[in-house]
């Protein structure tokens, strides 16, 4: 099938990862060259199979929802890396003047 | 000191008379991997100041005082843990995995963290971003991967024991290109908990040691049930080292034409002799057949990346981990982060496993995966209908140059061809050593039933007292 730069470039977004535009002609080729491969299975009859998502020999486990002291607040604030007052801190969330 | 002569029983046998103390012992191993891991470079974290713990029970631990090597995506509480990326490269975790915490109560000394490919994506320890690790037998070959670190640090007589994880085929590859035994345990066998996630239906962390007592010693401690993991089996775990010494007699040993025909002639050539001296021994060997081996690598490849797109989520900056700086926003933060913090091969998978589970291709990539899974499953239920084991090359060819594949992504995905099949179908399975080819090692695979990782032990100990490979020295490793 056919993979375009567009079609990368979408991925990368749904990825949250960004493309150099100076790379995006090789990363198009490779990731078309890697899907074609994935796309093989297209040739396998699966008419009527049913899937596995999971070899677990279990069904739903459940147990008790009930509270249990785990860590401290600081030992888990300890690999934060930006934070004040005991809160993570981020930078703003929406800019004013312009939209995602 | 070096552990290339050694065991568990030889180790614990001299420290519970007193001929080695755990103490010297520790020192010993720290000092003995600083000397050899320049050449080397199988440690991501060498704890310099390792202890052993006090009163030492070595009458009902055999591991007691025994230090052991842990891959660096297995959580360690105090011990920086990285996964091989740079965007975990400051990360020190609070909490221990559950093998972890298990290894501590019975009693092991822990003296580092072994370098892997990055989130354990790639198949030669050249994906990682505290540099490329060298195979002990030709220094300018590959160890494999992606646990290649903690299978050199056993093959150079580092360590006498590793814990590596084997999503699909990560232990057993690397084993087979050092000349030691690694095994997968059965999906739901070990806890998951602490091992960072890279595609969570098919992860599995297990041992990697010289000799397959070993290994089934260290299993012994590590496996069963869990609280903390859901899909670990509640059935009982039996005493693996039982299975060790036994005889091989009217065991039914079904060997894959299509594994057999991805190998050359000199390394079939090698397995083939450790078929023939099961069959001299007693076992009934079939060929038989496994027609979707061509479709498992694009299987894999499809579940394993969706999984891992899905997983490593997580790592976004905000909460631990590396956080990209001159960010103007939020997403900016994100994106950031993740591109800077990433390594290549692991935005490769994360971009292919968002492609198979978008809009548009769902049901053509990840939908029609998981149906060839069934199918796939299928085909082994059909074997060991019939077998209790299955045997055959762990891998296509012996370890490759450095640098020799790294630039073809496709070319080093096709190395797990023989690997992946277990994972998919959640079965237990395992490398050891055949023979050499043109000096370097070649590995057996031996996989079973769910949950029979017995009948593995039993067969790899078998093969390893008819061949006696483990008293080769890797080549690189000789003064």
């Amino acid at each position: 099938m056919e993979i375009t730069e567009d079609t990368i470039k979408h991925v990368a977004t749904l990825s949250r990862l960004e493309i150099d535009e100076k790379d995006i002609g090789k990363v198009t080729e490779q990731m078309s060259s890697i899907i074609n491969m994935a796309d093989q299975l297209s040739e396998v009859n699966t008419d009527g199979v049913k899937e596995t998502v999971q070899v677990v020999d279990r069904d739903t486990v459940f147990r008790e929802d009930k509270p249990e002291h785990w860590q401290d607040r600081d030992e888990l604030m300890k690999n934060v890396p930006d934070q004040a007052n005991g809160f993570i801190k981020v930078p703003v969330i929406i800019n004013k003047d312009e939209d995602e | 000191m070096n552990y290339l002569n050694e065991d568990i029983d030889s180790l614990n046998e001299k420290l519970a008379q007193g001929t080695l103390s755990a103490d010297k012992l520790a020192q010993d191993t720290i000092d003995n991997i600083k000397k050899t891991d320049d050449k080397l470079n199988a440690w991501i974290t060498v704890q310099e100041d390792a202890k052993p713990q006090n009163d030492l029970d070595f009458a009902h631990n055999k591991l007691a005082g025994i230090p052991i090597a842990i891959k660096d995506n297995i959580i360690t509480d105090g011990v920086k843990t990285t996964a091989a990326s740079h965007i975990l490269d400051n990360y020190i975790p609070v909490y221990d995995a559950t093998v972890i915490e298990r290894l501590k109560k019975a009693q092991v000394t822990l003296v580092g963290k072994t370098n892997m490919d990055e989130f354990a994506m790639g198949s030669s320890t050249e994906h990682s971003y505290f540099g490329i690790t060298h195979n002990p037998w030709n220094l300018d070959k590959v160890p494999g991967g992606s646990s290649g670190g903690s299978a050199v640090a056993v093959a150079s007589g580092q360590v006498v024991a590793a814990l590596g994880s084997d999503t699909g085929g990560s232990i057993r590859q690397p084993s087979a290109f050092n000349g030691i035994f690694g095994i997968k345990p059965t999906y739901g066998r070990v806890s998951r908990w602490g091992l960072i996630a890279f595609a969570s239906s098919l992860d599995e962390i297990g041992v990697m040691s010289k000799r397959a007592k070993t290994s089934a010693e260290v299993l012994n401690v590590i496996a069963g049930s869990d609280d903390h993991d859901s899909t670990l089996s509640t059935r009982a775990v039996p005493d693996f080292t039982k299975y060790i010494g036994q005889d091989v007699k009217g065991m039914h040993v079904a060997v894959v034409k299509e594994y057999m025909a991805a190998v050359d002639g000199d390394m079939r050539a090698v397995l083939q002799e450790q078929i023939d001296a099961l069959e001299k021994a007693g076992a009934i060997i079939t060929e038989v057949s496994l027609p979707l081996t061509k479709y498992v690598v694009p299987d894999y490849y499809i579940i394993a990346s969706s999984e891992a797109s899905s997983n490593l989520q997580r790592f976004d900056g905000i909460r631990y981990g590396y956080r990209a700086q001159d960010t103007k926003n939020l997403l900016d933060v994100y994106v950031k982060s993740r591109s800077e913090g990433f390594g290549e091969e692991v935005k490769r998978r994360i971009m292919l496993g968002s492609f198979a589970l978008s809009a548009g291709s769902y049901d053509r990539f990840f939908r029609q995966a998981s149906k060839v899974r069934t199918l796939i499953c299928d085909e082994f239920d059909k074997i060991f209908a019939e077998n209790d084991v299955i045997v055959g090359p762990t891998t296509t060819t012996p370890a490759f140059g450095i640098g020799s594949e790294i630039s073809d992504p496709i070319k080093m995905y096709n190395n797990d061809i023989l690997t992946i099949s277990a994972n998919l179908v959640g079965i237990p399975a395992a490398s050891v050593p055949a023979g050499l080819v043109d000096g370097m090692p070649v590995g057996l695979q031996i996989m079973a039933k769910r949950f029979d990782e017995g009948s593995i032990f039993q067969v790899a100990d078998f093969i390893e007292r008819t061949n006696k490979f483990y008293e080769k020295t890797p080549t690189g490793m000789e003064d």
